[in-house]
């Protein structure tokens, strides 16, 4: 980025041109891997969205325009319908699921995140081993740490209702996973605990470009330091976290195996690509998975969009 | 000269890759099955030279439905025989080699019923493994103590499983419940919301002639009864059980009356089992009102090649061979399958050694079907809808009238004009 920038105050050199071609056939093979992996599935499916493909029949599919999405259909009686995925009560449920789980899980990882990296930035004895091992959780395969947490929460052996029961602050064990009351929670604490490191490395980062000289200053002043902290630290580590928080969020919007492991089948807990997957593949209705996924992909698209316009994101780095 | 030594080797090599061919199967493995199925696959090895790769699958069978269905749907050749579900052969047909005709000489010994099952518009789809019919479990010597009767209306299971539970709790025992089943959101609590349904005469979610069935009274009873169960006989976490979960509360001895498939039946005798000896099996209880009776859902597992398998004729070799009389005779006595060849039910040895196996002829000669049959390709969504609703009302999300009655409209959504 920064060499585009450069380049169009100055005026551009034989050199710099030759850079900048450079720069271009570098670029392309990484373009061409994502036009084949990421920008063709996704024409794909949008394609298929607009079809009547089933899964046993992948290249047989009829267009039927916007059928999927919302279609009107009249009865013997007389009475009209209104079908399709704009109607479906489960879609919906499944957005709202969704962005209950981003807003929840991405707020308490931020909080954490910037609790652990203040901890980390202090000086103190064996912060390097610290520092690796707040990171295990985040380097874990989600498929793996799900289903150890699965055993975890088991009502009957499970270590945290022993843990809960022996320390009365629980009189019964919990079916943590089975109650539609505590499925989300239990999914939400394992996501927080998962990726509460990577938002603190993020924040780590930005808390180690803030120079000392500015500390320094606040306490010769006899500043406060949670003052210091809200008026000095949090202002300029901000820019930082933000963008962590939209790789996050991003990220939480398209959950899908930490749920499909620990929660299947439970309407409490179905996401977006949970149930886009179980359209897809179980019940035969391919083409309307895809038109949820392309909603799903819609929806992602839009809400990144809008926070970066509202946040005034700035990707680079610094602020606008 | 180095050329035409090749070129003379290629006819042998194709010869050499016909005798031995590398055969890649799934199995959705649980208890002893893997362990059971590579040593047999090793004798079938010996017996015609090719080698047999095992695949192990999760154990639910949703899983594996979705995982098969990708495969198949991308012409994937790396797996040349699925194990399949009795309630797959409507949706998967036409990924399967038809096995009509390699299978003549061995088709009329098993059940007609379950050949019936397999068959799609006359085309053999899956040869039988082994079938399933499920049962109730219970707890011998914890009856005998207390002086109770093996129930047969899930009313007395409920007071027994009650008072048992009671009592061996205030004598110390604080871990035992008194039932536990499969009441996760999946496969499974279908087969068993549908036992429950129909024992009280519910009828059968989906009648054979397309009917949509389950919005009545009696279904309505049936899961209340069952509603009631949940934190009182049946621990809350019965409602993410799948069948190994279930199992694993009642092999510890923490549970007086369980409802599993018979494989739980060897496995609960093995040496580590802590109720090895202390139960005995029954059919499951009956319901209330006119028209109950005891009613078990059909299970059971079956082979099919995959069509675009590159070693279909090794594939169904080995199809033939793990649905042989001998194999199931085998699986019978070690892993208390039951077999699908009618001529085992008088076989001396199974008689002896599992005992439960020609008790349950009549029990899966009886036992209900889920509705595959009638919702074709939508059976998936139909199960998925069903279970969803009883889920709901096992966990208090709304009331086992309301459900149904919405469980209904969605159905006949679903239904269109035609299943």
């Amino acid at each position: 980025m920064a060499i585009f920038t450069s380049s169009l105050a100055a005026p551009i050199s034989q050199l710099r041109e030759e850079q900048l071609r450079a720069a271009r056939l570098f670029l392309l093979p990484m373009i061409g891997a994502l036009l084949i992996v990421a920008a063709w599935p996704l024409l794909r499916t949008i394609y298929f969205s607009f079809t009547n493909t089933s899964l046993t029949d992948l290249y047989g599919g009829e267009f039927v325009g916007f059928d999927n999405y919302i279609n009107r259909r009249e009865l013997k009686s007389g009475r009209v319908l209104w079908r399709g995925l704009m109607m479906d009560p489960q879609w919906w449920n499944a957005v709202w699921n969704t962005l209950y789980f981003s807003v929840v899980s991405v707020f308490f990882e931020m909080v954490f995140g910037i609790i652990v990296a203040l901890i980390l930035h202090q000086e103190f004895k064996g912060r390097g081993w610290v520092r690796a091992a707040v990171l295990i959780p985040w380097a874990i395969p989600t498929i793996v740490s799900a289903r150890m947490w699965g055993w975890m929460l088991n009502d009957q052996f499970g270590i945290i209702n022993d843990i809960l029961l022996r320390l009365s602050i629980i009189d019964t064990k919990i079916a943590w996973t089975a109650s539609a009351d505590t499925a989300m929670t239990a999914v939400l604490v394992v996501d927080i605990w998962k990726t509460t490191p990577f938002m603190a490395l993020l924040t780590l980062a930005g808390l180690q470009l803030i120079p000392k000289d500015i500390y320094e200053a606040a306490a010769i002043d006899g500043v406060h330091p949670v003052k210091t902290f809200f008026r000095v630290t949090l202002p300029l580590v901000w820019p930082a976290v933000m963008v962590a928080v939209i790789f996050r969020f991003l990220d939480a919007m398209r959950v899908f195996d930490l749920i499909y492991v620990l929660t299947p089948n439970s309407k409490a807990t179905k996401t977006m690509s949970v149930i886009a997957r179980e359209n897809l593949i179980d019940f035969d209705k391919f083409a309307y998975g895809s038109a949820q996924s392309t909603m799903l992909f819609l929806i992602i698209g839009s809400i990144t969009i809008l926070y970066i316009w509202l946040g005034r994101v700035d990707l680079e780095g610094g602020r606008r | 000269m180095k050329n035409l030594r090749h070129i003379m080797m290629l006819p042998l090599a194709a010869v050499m890759s016909v005798q031995a061919a590398e055969v890649s199967m799934v199995s959705g493995a649980t208890g002893k099955d893997l362990e059971f199925l590579r040593e047999r696959g090793a004798i079938w090895e010996k017996q015609t030279g090719h080698s047999l790769n095992l695949v192990a699958m999760p154990s639910s069978t949703t899983d594996q439905f979705g995982l098969y269905r990708q495969w198949l749907a991308a012409g994937n050749d790396d797996v040349d025989v699925y194990q399949t579900d009795v309630i797959w052969a409507p949706q998967l047909a036409d990924q399967f080699v038809d096995l009509t005709p390699h299978t003549r000489d061995v088709v009329g010994d098993h059940f007609e019923s379950i050949i019936e099952s397999q068959t799609v518009n006359g085309k053999l789809v899956a040869l039988p493994a082994f079938t399933d019919a499920p049962a109730l479990y219970y707890r011998k010597d914890l009856l005998d103590k207390y002086g109770k009767k093996v129930p047969t209306t899930w009313a007395e299971l409920e007071a027994t499983a009650k008072d048992v539970m009671q009592k061996e709790r205030s004598a110390g025992n604080s871990d035992i419940w008194g039932f536990v089943f499969q009441g996760n959101a999946y496969e499974g609590l279908t087969c068993d919301a549908l036992e429950w349904i129909k024992s009280y005469g519910g009828g059968q979610i989906v009648e054979p002639n397309g009917d949509i069935s389950v919005n009545n009274p009696q279904a309505v009873a049936a899961l209340n009864r069952v509603k009631g169960w949940i934190g009182t006989i049946s621990p809350d976490g019965v409602l993410a059980y799948q069948e190994e979960e279930s199992r694993g509360v009642w092999q510890l001895g923490n549970s007086v009356f369980m409802r599993n498939w018979p494989y739980a039946y060897s496995l609960g005798n093995s040496d580590d089992s802590a109720v090895k000896g202390k139960f005995d099996v029954a059919p499951l209880p009956k319901g209330d009102g006119s028209g109950a009776r005891s009613a078990a859902t059909l299970g059971g597992w079956n082979l099919a090649v995959s069509k675009y398998s590159k070693n279909q004729d090794a594939a169904i070799s080995l199809v033939r061979f793990l649905s042989s009389t001998a194999h199931q005779k085998e699986s019978a006595r070690r892993l208390s399958r039951l077999p699908t060849i009618v001529s085992l039910y008088d076989d001396a040895d199974i008689k002896r050694e599992q005992p439960i196996i020609p008790r349950w002829k009549n029990v899966f000669l009886n036992a209900v079907p889920r509705p595959s049959a009638p919702t074709k390709v939508k059976y998936n969504e139909v199960s998925s809808l069903f279970w969803s609703a009883v889920h709901d009302t096992l966990s208090g999300n709304g009331s086992a009238a309301d459900n149904l009655e919405e469980l209904e409209v969605a159905l006949e959504d679903l239904r269109g004009s035609g299943w």
